[in-house]
């Protein structure tokens, strides 16, 4: 049944990328456990507004889980402590009367914080921007099922995918490595004939691209899949390494 | 303004509609609307168009700019295709990402007329199906060159690396979806918007590698710039910074989506907004058929006061899902105070309501249809939860087919729904209730996608023209991808053509002066009112209002109550606003602020559009129009029109337009999903 929790908060705020930054304690009454988390980060900016103060800035967008803007970093976790969800799928109800919650924003250089929690992720689209893709001009494509595909080989691409840009593996690594999410969309178009033309040539360019934005190595602790709110497994990575040394082989 | 006491037992508006707006200015001949639809058979329309229409060639693209605003569905593929085609292409978000846009979230799936099932359908039948659908209301030759390019999309997405669902064979898979008899929706798990917007931002990364699109995001546009009649470009605001900047072209396409927040509570996400339709409106363009906006059926429930956004659980689910409530009342009481449970109600006491009233559609009869039965049951106390819900049973399925296919099918909306509500949907019902999800109405726009002012263009959902009253699940993203892929690129074309050798005027026209001071002035106002709400409370207050008032089931009444009591929520809004930091700032409280004052203006339009239309029609549900059981009763003799509403100044009546509606091809007939 719903009940309501009074919650600590523990939560970054920072004016800019270029100034320092504080944690700030904040308390908040009659949290209902039927809210979701963002919900209780709107109850708090509320009360904010009503007292004159700025509220916390924080990115969310769709709040249900799929467009990838929401981040957070909630008590030492990207996304919270409840494992396959995004923060905005979080619900109070996996929180107690009394406890503190620690909220601060992505940690990683390649992320700069813009504001409070709130941080800049461009080199993400920079990457894809790089050669996540099939080149081709609208209009230009065959019937659709004139290539079949087999249904497990889709559905291992679709489970690649399903990645939503959100970059809490990036946060979860200690390398701040971005290698899940580039080998997500190599593995998608490396699995698929339709990005067989270009397999070589995409896993070096976003490889070039993920190491020119400041992203660190890959040293495979695992972080990143365990994190990632999608699930997005492990296996993409050992995919992208494959599909890395192959396209170098054959330079 | 109209008496509430003066109008009771009152149905017909016409009378009063001379307090809200002019009605009759649409007689004079400067009020004529040219939708410039080509001649010829519904067939040949689109062949005939494209073989005559006026090209722009390859060298001389180049020398032309356009603006693109929104990255969703509509926007990513119309940037990414104009670019293909050489122009050079402006595109702007309010995310931190195209990718983000809420074209993301769409779940169910994508229709085309492939008949890869050998069902019987066709392009005839995607665009029958879509007129009827919309219930007559719909302009015909855009459906039917809808229905003509939605194969190619799915070509197109294929091609791009989209994974959509296949059969074991290796060819593509499909479902069913409501006010459908064959199954024509592809799908990618209950995340199709996301795999299709991923193919349309891959494309657009593509052009933006090469330089022939430049991405700005985080930049809200917040009013187009008019040069000698012809739009040409755009004031937006960065979102970090704060600073106002212009930017300039031979056309701007609006790509902006949906008004559905208006409602405050919605399946949209919470950056969307009207606000794009009603700059536009303010210049010139008229806005359609806003009274036309739809509910889903099948949402999770309100939970409480502190709820920022309802969740959408795709339509799909009712391909095997039932929708039932008790069949007593005492039942469904004993629910509702905790001490029965729904698995506790055998399969005689359950009252599925949508196959006893349409046989032949059952649970997948159209949305404005299963929405309007689950209030009308919740109206006459049989609902459940909190009364506002009914139950969608999974039950039946895993009998039928067992647990893993239900898994395989909706494993990730059955664990969206665990997440939000707490209840396992393969042990007990889920509860679902109507929720505002997308708007039918919109920016008006001629057969070329062009609006009424020269030069501004509107694709995807924040134009009217191809749902008519109410829209046919998996036919948004069809929309969107139709108009950015298929039809904008072709059809502006024709615009651009005499407008190769015009210089656009740069940002330093003093219209770009003006604009932007119009902006500024705009944002001092607000931040000057230093009152005491916040944004969000105000636009919950006017939530409340249109829910209530100009939601599922409207009367003369509760419109005309609907109009002054969003008067007042203006008045407050004017007087005791709040926004706390400074405008030249990242300012997430201007933001919404700005968006709320256009959603006063947009719920305003929608109460008046509702209002004049003196009939039932799709998703418009005026209770005084219903037929003997209960179904929407229209009047094609009086009202088988657009309705084009013309801006006339803030506190002036707007002037309504009318597009009269031809159907050619198609017998028009009342709709009937009973047998």
């Amino acid at each position: 049944m719903e009940t309501t929790i009074s919650v600590n908060l523990k939560i970054w705020r920072q004016r800019g990328p270029k100034e320092k930054g504080q944690f700030v304690n904040y308390h908040l009454d009659n949290v209902s456990t039927g809210s979701s988390f963002l919900e209780m980060l709107d109850m708090l900016n509320q009360q904010l507004v009503e007292q004159g103060e700025e509220p916390v800035v924080f990115d969310n967008d769709c709040r249900e889980g799929i467009c990838g803007m929401c981040s957070l970093y909630i008590n030492g976790h990207p996304h919270g402590p409840v494992q396959g969800i995004t923060t905005c799928q979080l619900h109070m109800r996996k929180f107690n009367d009394g406890d503190t919650i620690t909220i601060e924003p992505w940690r990683s250089a390649a992320f700069p914080v813009i504001r409070d929690l709130m941080v800049d992720r461009n080199a993400f689209d920079k990457i894809q921007q790089a050669g996540g893709y099939v080149s081709f001009n609208c209009g230009g494509a065959p019937d659709a099922n004139a290539t079949p595909i087999s249904k497990e080989v889709a559905d291992v691409a679709m489970d690649s995918a399903t990645c939503i840009g959100c970059g809490a593996c990036v946060a979860a690594c200690k390398n701040g490595s971005a290698m899940l999410f580039v080998s997500a969309k190599v593995s998608q178009f490396a699995l698929l004939p339709q990005g067989q033309v270009e397999r070589a040539r995409r896993a070096r360019a976003m490889v070039r691209r993920m190491d020119e934005l400041g992203f660190g190595n890959c040293t495979n602790t695992g972080a990143c899949a365990a994190e990632c709110p999608k699930n997005v497994p492990l296996s993409n990575i050992a995919r992208l390494n494959r599909e890395f040394i192959k396209a170098k082989l054959a330079d | 303004m109209a008496d509430l006491k003066n109008l009771e037992g009152m149905i017909d508006s016409t009378p009063i509609m001379k307090d809200f707006a002019d009605i009759e200015s649409s007689k004079l001949p400067e009020y004529q609307i040219d939708s410039k639809i080509p001649e010829g058979p519904i067939a040949e329309k689109w062949t005939n168009y494209k073989a005559h229409q006026k090209l722009v060639n390859p060298a001389n693209k180049r020398h032309l700019d356009i603006i693109v605003v929104g990255t969703g569905l509509a926007g990513a593929s119309a940037a990414s295709t104009l670019a293909e085609l050489g122009f050079n292409v402006w595109n702007f978000c309010i995310q931190d990402s195209p990718r983000r846009a809420h074209s993301i979230a769409a779940q169910g799936g994508i229709n085309a007329a492939k008949d890869y099932q050998n069902d019987g359908d066709s392009v005839y039948r995607l665009f029958y199906d879509t007129v009827k659908g919309g219930d007559f209301r719909s302009r015909e030759a855009n459906v039917y060159r809808l229905a003509e390019v939605s194969n190619n999309i799915i070509d197109q997405c294929v091609q791009q690396g989209v994974p959509f669902a296949r059969e074991y064979g290796g060819l593509l898979a499909n479902r069913s979806f409501g006010g459908a008899q064959v199954s024509r929706t592809f799908y990618a798990k209950g995340q199709t918007g996301q795999q299709l917007l991923l193919g349309a931002y891959a494309s657009l990364n593509r052009q933006i590698e090469k330089g022939q699109v430049r991405s700005f995001n985080r930049r809200e546009m917040l009013d187009i710039v008019i040069v000698d009649g012809r739009c040409r470009g755009i004031i937006v605001r960065n979102l970090v910074t704060g600073e106002l900047e212009r930017y300039a072209a031979h056309a701007v396409v609006l790509a902006t989506g949906g008004y559905g927040r208006t409602f405050f509570l919605s399946t949209n996400a919470m950056g969307c907004n009207g606000s794009a339709a009603i700059q536009a409106f303010k210049k010139g363009a008229y806005l359609s058929n806003l009274a036309f906006t739809q509910i889903h059926p099948t949402c999770i429930p309100v939970h409480g006061e502190d709820q920022s956004k309802l969740t959408l659980m795709s339509e799909s689910l009712r391909n095997d899902g039932r929708i039932w409530v008790p069949k007593k009342k005492e039942d469904a009481e004993a629910i509702r105070a905790g001490k029965k449970r729904p698995t506790d109600i055998p399969d005689e006491d359950r009252d599925f309501y949508l196959e006893r009233r349409y046989p032949a559609f059952g649970n997948l009869c159209p949305r404005d249809i299963a929405s309007r039965a689950a209030k009308e049951r919740c109206d006459a106390g049989y609902g459940v939860g909190t009364g506002n819900a009914v139950y969608l049973d999974f039950k039946y399925a895993i009998d039928r087919l067992g647990a893993d296919v239900v898994r395989d099918r909706y494993g990730n909306l059955f664990d969206m729904y665990q997440m939000i509500s707490d209840d396992n949907p393969y042990e007990t019902p889920m509860m679902i209730f109507p929720a505002s999800h997308y708007t039918m109405g919109g920016i008006w726009v001629d057969y070329e996608l062009q609006t009424s002012i020269k030069g501004l263009f509107a694709i995807g959902e924040c134009n009217f023209s191809d749902h008519g009253a109410n829209r046919l699940g998996a036919s948004a993203l069809m929309q969107g991808l139709a108009d950015g892929y298929f039809v904008l690129p072709y059809t502006m074309q024709n615009y651009l053509s005499d407008q190769i050798k015009v210089k656009h005027p740069g940002t330093d026209a003093p219209e770009f002066d003006e604009a932007e001071k119009g902006v500024r002035d705009r944002i001092a106002r607000l931040m000057a009112i230093k009152g005491t709400k916040s944004p969000d409370e105000i636009h919950k207050r006017l939530g409340h209002v249109m829910w209530n008032l100009v939601g599922m089931g409207r009367t003369l009444q509760s419109l005309v109550k609907a109009i002054g009591e969003i008067e007042e929520v203006k008045k407050e809004f004017y007087t005791d606003l709040r926004i706390v930091g400074s405008a030249d700032d990242l300012n997430t409280e201007l933001e919404k602020a700005l968006r709320l004052e256009d959603f006063l203006v947009m719920a305003k339009m929608m109460a008046i559009d509702a209002l004049h239309r003196n009939e039932s029609c799709g998703a418009h549900f005026r209770e005084e129009y219903q037929t003997a059981d209960g179904e929407a009763a229209r009047d094609d003799e009086h009202y088988m029109y657009v309705s084009c509403w013309k801006y006339t100044g803030d506190d002036e009546k707007p002037i309504l337009l009318k597009e009269p509606l031809k159907y050619e091809a198609i017998k028009v007939q009342t709709r009937n999903y009973k047998s």
